[in-house]
């Protein structure tokens, strides 16, 4: 799992590389934390992300909840496999996915 | 049928998965599949890691398996830790906002909607969960 970064204006871009699963999402959250708190916006970009378990999703509402009263957080280049967890698991009425 | 034998630890999880994957990709699984079974022994064996062993270490066995007519993948998850079936938990409410949404079930709840069959038995003192795939 990699994972790059940007804050520009208040907006947090992370681009996720690999798989966000019980390995390498407490590390992900580590990494953005400080950011997170600081940003008024989350980009998340799924374009490398390969795949996620309910680790990630943990991850995705924590930022999600981090957002509300600020600008959110959007999901975006999501494939097939991420998209049919969000649809078994319902995240896919609470995410803004472009 | 192959089998290796780890410690019960959230580290162990990618050897586990890289175990799986060999296999499947010997049986020309498609991808999608692999990538369902790879996300459910995710949600599995971390179960096991997490509350399998609340007094110490112990190891868990992922057996993997080819069946033919129909297709499918048989992957098993043993370990001798306490007594825990994944089945009994109820399954969360996927219709919840984010606001009152809490995580807790919903790896369970991702193996029980992907996967054609999830069963659990304890025997021997062995906790036995077994997944099957059809591909």
């Amino acid at each position: 799992m990699n994972l790059e970064k940007a804050m520009t204006d208040g907006v947090l871009t992370v681009n996720l590389e690999g798989k966000l699963d019980t390995g390498t999402a407490p590390q992900a959250e580590k990494e953005l934390e400080a950011d997170v708190l600081s940003a008024q916006k989350v980009v998340l970009d799924m374009k490398s992300l390969k795949y996620l378990s309910s680790a990630g999703l943990r991850l995705i509402l924590k930022i999600y909840k981090n957002m509300k009263g600020k600008d959110g957080l959007i999901v975006k280049n999501v494939n097939e496999n991420i998209m049919e967890i969000f649809e078994l698991t319902g995240f896919m009425d609470i995410l803004q996915i472009e | 049928m192959k089998s290796i034998t780890l410690p019960a630890t959230i580290d162990s999880i990618n050897n586990a998965t890289d175990f799986i994957n060999e296999v499947l990709e010997e049986a020309d699984c498609p991808m999608r599949t692999k990538i369902q079974l790879d996300i459910a022994l995710d949600e599995l064996m971390s179960n096991v890691a997490r509350y399998a062993y609340p007094q110490g270490e112990g190891d868990i066995t992922v057996s993997v398996e080819i069946l033919e007519t129909p297709k499918r993948v048989v992957l098993t998850l043993i370990d001798s830790g306490i007594p825990y079936d994944p089945l009994k938990k109820d399954d969360p409410d996927v219709s919840l906002s984010a606001e009152e949404r809490e995580i807790g079930g919903l790896g369970i709840y991702i193996v029980k909607e992907s996967m054609d069959d999830l069963q659990y038995e304890y025997k021997n003192n062995q906790n036995i969960v077994t997944i099957v795939k059809r591909f």
